[in-house]
């Protein structure tokens, strides 16, 4: 099932002479359960991708679509609701609110959906279970490392069953061991079927995905998709 | 890679013929470099020329090999020294890189981008056979795949910042300021307003 389609899309800032394609005729499609990671220097048009597939800013033309809609047909309500029910966002920074839980910000992403709080913690809390992050429930993010911080950004991201997680360099600001645990959550959503896109300057992270774009001057240079390889021979990789 | 000291080592753990050398240094290194049995003998007629194993006829008239005190000193020099780096390794990407520049006959971006799609595709390869080997307890496998990991990442960064030299030489060569060169560097020695140098 596709999730997210982009089809043909420019985004253009500025005009005339100072006009900037930051993305530029993009194409793409991201199936239930993929794993796709954007990579490309900066300035490439990585993010202004990534705010367009999630409804964030608007197409200058092409149409992105979410589980078939066409977001261009939604008002900015509409568009909200869209955000909010299917789309979940992560940064380099977490961006939890320092007064509430842990618990309650993963909790909070439901509420605002009108969910009634009592269902929502609980909802949370047996999310934040399942990605081993039932410890930190309590705890305030000040007193969270920024590890654990960025998981439990990953856990308010996919709440409701979210089915496009939309990642913008989540581990620049994490050492390498601590980029490895987000990185696993991210492909542990995806195992579970969310789409998973991700934007990144690590090579090693980008690897992890099904597919690696390759971004340059708002266009796409290059796909890296491996064909059945070792791993299946090992048996290691089911068919998603 | 040293052969010599590999069949050393995998002999100090017992003694073995030709062809069970070839079949567990293959296991051992997981099919990453595979010998060819001429090129284990070889080896093995040098070592036994230069008194580090002897070979004694076994039972199906091959040679068994078995490694001597003087091996074992070798082994030990192997595994106390770190690996010369004076030898800058031949790279074919890198040579392939020059030519394609200096021959005029490639575009040299092109070549760049789909060396990086090429090198990804194989980080992700690896990246999966690692993601099982983390799951098993085949330690040296998982140090092996963590090398060629870091290798292809290397490769993918040294890719991207020729991309990035390709571009500014380019804007260079489009007419966006250059930085200041003095005139005495200049090819033709010519300073700014014209006056000879």
């Amino acid at each position: 099932m596709t999730v997210l389609e982009l089809d043909c899309v420019t985004r253009v800032y500025g005009s005339g002479h100072l006009r900037v394609a930051a993305v530029d005729n993009v194409s793409l499609r991201v199936r239930a359960g993929e794993f796709v990671a954007v990579m490309g220097p900066s300035g490439s048009g990585k993010s202004t991708l990534l705010r367009l597939a999630g409804g964030l800013d608007r197409a200058t033309s092409g149409r992105v679509l979410l589980s078939g809609r066409d977001l261009a047909s939604l008002d900015e309500d509409g568009l909200a609701t869209v955000r909010r029910r299917q789309v979940g966002f992560v940064f380099q920074e977490a961006n939890l609110l320092p007064a509430l839980t842990a618990a309650e910000n993963v909790a909070l992403a439901l509420e605002l959906d009108g969910v009634k709080p009592r269902v929502a913690m609980t909802g949370a809390r047996d999310l934040l279970d399942w990605l081993g992050l039932a410890p930190v429930g309590n705890v305030f993010p000040s007193q969270l490392s920024g590890g654990e911080q960025q998981r439990v950004a990953i856990a308010r991201a996919v709440i409701g069953g979210r089915s496009l997680l939309l990642a913008d360099e989540p581990t620049g600001a994490l050492d390498a061991i601590t980029g490895e645990s987000v990185m696993s959550l991210l492909g542990q959503r995806c195992a579970s079927g969310c789409a998973v896109v991700l934007v990144t300057h690590n090579v090693r992270h980008a690897a992890r995905a099904d597919r690696v774009m390759f971004l340059n001057d708002g266009r796409l240079a290059g796909e890296a998709a491996p064909p059945a390889g070792p791993e299946s021979l090992l048996g290691t990789e089911q068919d998603r | 890679m040293s052969i010599r000291h590999s069949l050393l080592a995998l002999l100090s753990t017992g003694p073995m013929h030709g062809y069970g050398l070839k079949t567990e240094f293959e296991a051992a290194t997981a099919d990453v470099w595979p010998l060819n049995v001429g090129q284990v003998y070889t080896t093995l007629g040098r070592l036994e020329r230069d008194g580090l194993v002897t070979a004694e006829d076994g039972a199906e008239g091959q040679k068994v090999y078995e490694i001597t005190d003087a091996g074992r000193g070798e082994l030990a020099r192997w595994f106390e020294a770190p690996v010369p780096r004076e030898v800058i390794p031949r790279q074919e990407l890198a040579i392939k890189l020059v030519f394609a520049m200096r021959s005029g006959l490639a575009d040299v971006s092109a070549v760049v981008q789909r060396q990086r799609v090429a090198t990804v595709r194989a980080l992700q390869d690896i990246t999966r056979l690692k993601a099982a080997a983390e799951s098993g307890d085949d330690m040296a496998w998982l140090l092996m795949l963590d090398s060629l990991v870091f290798q292809a990442e290397a490769e993918v960064r040294w890719l991207e910042m020729c991309e990035v030299r390709l571009a500014m030489a380019h804007g260079a060569a489009t007419g966006r300021p250059k930085p200041d060169v003095p005139a005495r560097l200049r090819p033709n020695g010519v300073a700014d307003d014209g006056a000879r140098a």
